[in-house]
């Protein structure tokens, strides 16, 4: 029996289409939109001013404090403008627009980078690297990954985890990066266990992804401290409480981290930015985003350049077929609906996908009839339905009495719901009420 | 590229392919196997009592709901041809279509509607239905037409005790198990359905057959039946066991007087049941405790459709305490 966490969970359909899909690499785009916040935290300070010329690399926004990260240059070419676009989030937000320089050969020269196992640098420039190449979590929830990194005190870290579940439908960013770069990854998981002094790793994969469990058995048989398990399908796996509990039966506290249980999780996609960053030297400016939707015939994965609208993406793989109705950031669980493609492509962006008008619209709202799915779909032991109810009604003290801030926003109670009910906006809607209350107590 | 009109909205973007009416219609497919047996055993008279309770109670939420609440006419969603079916299931056949009109008017009109209808009421409506009529008409309702002998005519329809009348009858008077035993069904035909009783609670095997059927379908869980009926078979076979002579077996308890129809269908209801599964537990374990209580020490020989609305208006409270364990608090022992 394969191990998984043991509460809630849904099995959407998989739809994983693009598993077979070779990563391609997308052109380098003529003109790139760098948003300034494309972490979790602080933006990072703008650098440059109009008219400057950049390199590729080159660190083009400062990190704003410590939750905040570098951003750099991800072509080279000249800054057109410091504009507000609309971002992922639908709102807009302050950017970069550098031209590329279609003259530069630096541009469009693609480097193949041979494998380099050996490791020089020590831990502490390691970390360092980290932080200052702009690494943040690419699995979705793009935190800082020097901040996840910075062990205080007296917490003893004895796993790391590497989460290469992508229990998200649809979405195979990951798993191909898994299949193509393996070996890649797993210097680079060596690189962190050195820096961090841990003594074992894990690679957690759903088996839904057998050749990439067997593509790191494969290369892990000589290597006694990493292992690979091989996980039950279920999600929302990829989140790091339950991938922590699914792999080392811990449970990670109310309100705490993985690391209040000795664990860190860092995504297969981090892992292989920080190899880039560590043995190549290259810092975080292009990432691997999944194209996909059940009308697209060219659906595939993409190397695409921080910045790229999303547009050009769409672009190559043939335009949007007819009868699109929406298009999302993310996979269809917790990605983002965007209202247009000008939208770029920032660090967090997994994937794109594009959605038919037969699946776009949701269902008529019924009454709740108590049936108590949400509940039992609920990987956080919460009772949406109660939840929902309370937003509903104003009640917040209430709400956030019954927990409402551990809500990981999985969205399992809403696509189980019969009554289509709109349990996740409501928890949403009052979470955010609940955190302002809170913050402005203290 | 001209963007085609798009629609924006939260996540998740995609939904199970479930919905409240098939569920709804799941349920009412899992009773036609009883409602087979029944037509069998009541012949002609078990389809006028399910046709006029089934209509009726459409009928009545349709009028209510566009004359009194002027609201959204919500007949199609399934819940009420529940109510109406399972309300036949519960009376006898025979019973005159007025009475059957009245009590699907109170299950639909007072149980349902006037608490807001499909998911704010707080009792089962075909319950409170039944239990309306049981009250006010004592001598009709349990005037029971008795098994195959009549399945025809509707004039000169025979009637007969239930096999949980004839117990309490009969041990009230000082009767003996071994005497009453010649009088009442055997197991077996308990099991099967030739007994005489309300048109649903005929056959447990055609209730257990869409029992069954409700639970592969994730519609129920096991919990809430499984432990009404094991709760009754515990109560009742603890006080056979200490006196055979004046207490009925727990078989005879668990195939007769609606345990099954009961515990299946009835207790099972999403909107007056409990959300979590211990609260189910709890919940169940209520209901078989009080149907015991009245079927043993009580006025009336069946019990389970006031031990099921008892327990409902306990729902909230239940709710309220047995609430799921949070991720993350009350973490069991671990080694880090």
């Amino acid at each position: 029996m394969l191990k998984t966490f043991p509460k809630g969970g849904i099995h959407p359909a998989e739809n994983k289409l693009t598993s077979s899909r070779e990563i391609k690499r997308l052109p380098v785009p003529k003109v790139v939109y760098v948003p300034i916040a494309q972490h979790i935290g602080i933006p990072a300070e703008i650098i440059v001013d109009r008219k400057d010329k950049v390199e590729i690399g080159q660190v083009i926004a400062k990190s704003g404090g410590y939750v905040s990260s570098n951003i750099h240059s991800p072509v080279a070419g000249t800054v057109t403008k410091l504009d507000m676009i609309i971002d992922t989030s639908g709102y807009k937000k302050q950017c970069i627009v550098i031209r590329t320089d279609a003259k530069n050969e630096a541009n469009f020269t693609e480097t193949v980078y041979p494998l380099k196992k050996k490791i020089v640098l020590k831990p502490k420039e390691i970390l360092q690297r980290i932080s200052d190449y702009g690494i943040v979590g690419l699995g979705g929830a793009t935190f800082p990954s020097h901040v996840k990194l910075n062990i205080k005190g007296d917490k003893k870290i004895d796993c790391l985890i590497i989460n290469g579940v992508e229990c998200e439908p649809y979405l195979t960013a990951d798993h191909r990066l898994m299949l193509e770069k393996t070996e890649e990854i797993l210097v680079g998981i060596q690189i962190l266990m050195s820096a961090l002094k841990v003594p074992r790793a894990i690679i957690g994969v759903e088996n839904n992804k057998k050749d990439a469990v067997a593509a790191f058995k494969k290369i892990t048989a000589t290597e006694p401290k990493i292992q690979v398990a091989a996980l039950q399908v279920k999600y929302p796996q990829g989140g790091e409480k339950q991938l922590v509990r699914a792999l080392l039966d811990r449970e990670v506290p109310k309100n705490g981290l993985p690391l209040d249980v000795g664990v860190i999780v860092h995504n297969v996609g981090t892992i292989f930015a920080i190899y880039q960053a560590v043995q190549h030297d290259l810092p975080l400016i292009e990432r691997v985003v999944t194209i996909t939707g059940k009308k697209m015939e060219n659906a595939s994965n993409f190397w695409v350049r921080i910045g790229t609208p999303i547009k050009d993406l769409i672009t190559e793989v043939g335009g949007l077929p007819e009868g699109t109705r929406k298009i999302v950031n993310g996979g269809p669980m917790m990605g983002k609906a965007i209202k247009n493609t000008d939208v770029p492509v920032t660090k967090g962006t997994s994937g794109i996908l594009v959605i038919h008008a037969d699946e776009a619209s949701r269902g008529e709202t019924k009454p709740c009839i108590r049936c108590g799915e949400c509940v039992t779909v609920c990987p956080m032991g919460l009772e949406p339905h109660l939840l929902m109810n309370l937003s509903e009604k104003g009640m917040y003290k209430k709400a956030g009495q019954e927990d409402v801030l551990t809500c990981i926003e999985c969205g399992s109670c809403s696509y189980v719901c019969p009554s289509h009910r709109p349990l996740l906006d409501y928890i949403r809607f009052g979470k955010s009420i609940v955190k302002n209350l809170e913050s402005s107590k203290n | 590229m001209d963007t085609p009109p798009i629609v924006i909205s939260a996540s998740p973007h995609v939904h199970s392919d479930r919905s409240s009416k098939q569920i709804m219609y799941d349920v009412v497919v899992a009773m036609i196997p009883a409602f087979l047996v029944s037509l069998v055993v009541f012949g002609i008279n078990a389809l006028i009592v399910t046709a006029t309770a089934v209509v009726s109670c459409l009928l009545f939420e349709y009028l209510i709901q566009k004359f009194l609440m002027k609201t959204e006419i919500t007949i199609w969603d399934g819940s009420a041809l529940i109510t109406g079916i399972l309300l036949a299931f519960n009376l006898p056949a025979g019973l005159p279509i007025w009475m059957i009109a009245v009590g699907s008017l109170v299950a639909i009109g007072i149980a349902k509607l006037s608490f807001g209808g499909l998911g704010f009421n707080i009792f089962n409506p075909a319950l409170v239905g039944r239990v309306f009529l049981l009250i006010s008409f004592p001598v009709q309702m349990t005037l029971w037409p008795t098994a195959v002998q009549n399945n025809t005519t509707l004039a000169d329809a025979v009637t007969g005790a239930t096999t949980l009348g004839i117990l309490k009858e009969g041990l009230q008077f000082g009767g003996t198990m071994t005497e009453l035993g010649t009088q009442i069904p055997s197991h077996l035909n308990l099991f099967l359905g030739i007994t005489g009783g309300s048109l649903g609670e005929m056959s447990a095997l055609a209730l257990l057959l869409g029992g069954l059927y409700l639970i592969l379908r994730k519609v129920i869980t096991w919990h809430i039946p499984v432990v009404v009926l094991g709760t009754m078979a515990l109560m009742t076979g603890i006080f056979w066991l200490g006196d055979p002579l004046h207490y009925a077996n727990p078989v005879i308890h668990l195939l007769s007087g609606g345990a099954i129809l009961g515990a299946f269908y009835m207790a099972t209801d999403l909107v007056t049941s409990p959300v979590t599964k211990k609260g189910m537990v709890l919940f169940a374990i209520g209901i078989g405790v009080i149907t015991v209580v009245i079927r043993l020490f009580g006025a009336y020989p069946e019990g389970i459709s006031f031990a099921i609305l008892i327990m409902n208006a306990f729902v909230p409270l239940i709710n309220k305490y047995c609430k799921p364990r949070r991720f993350g608090s009350k973490i069991k022992a671990k080694i880090v």
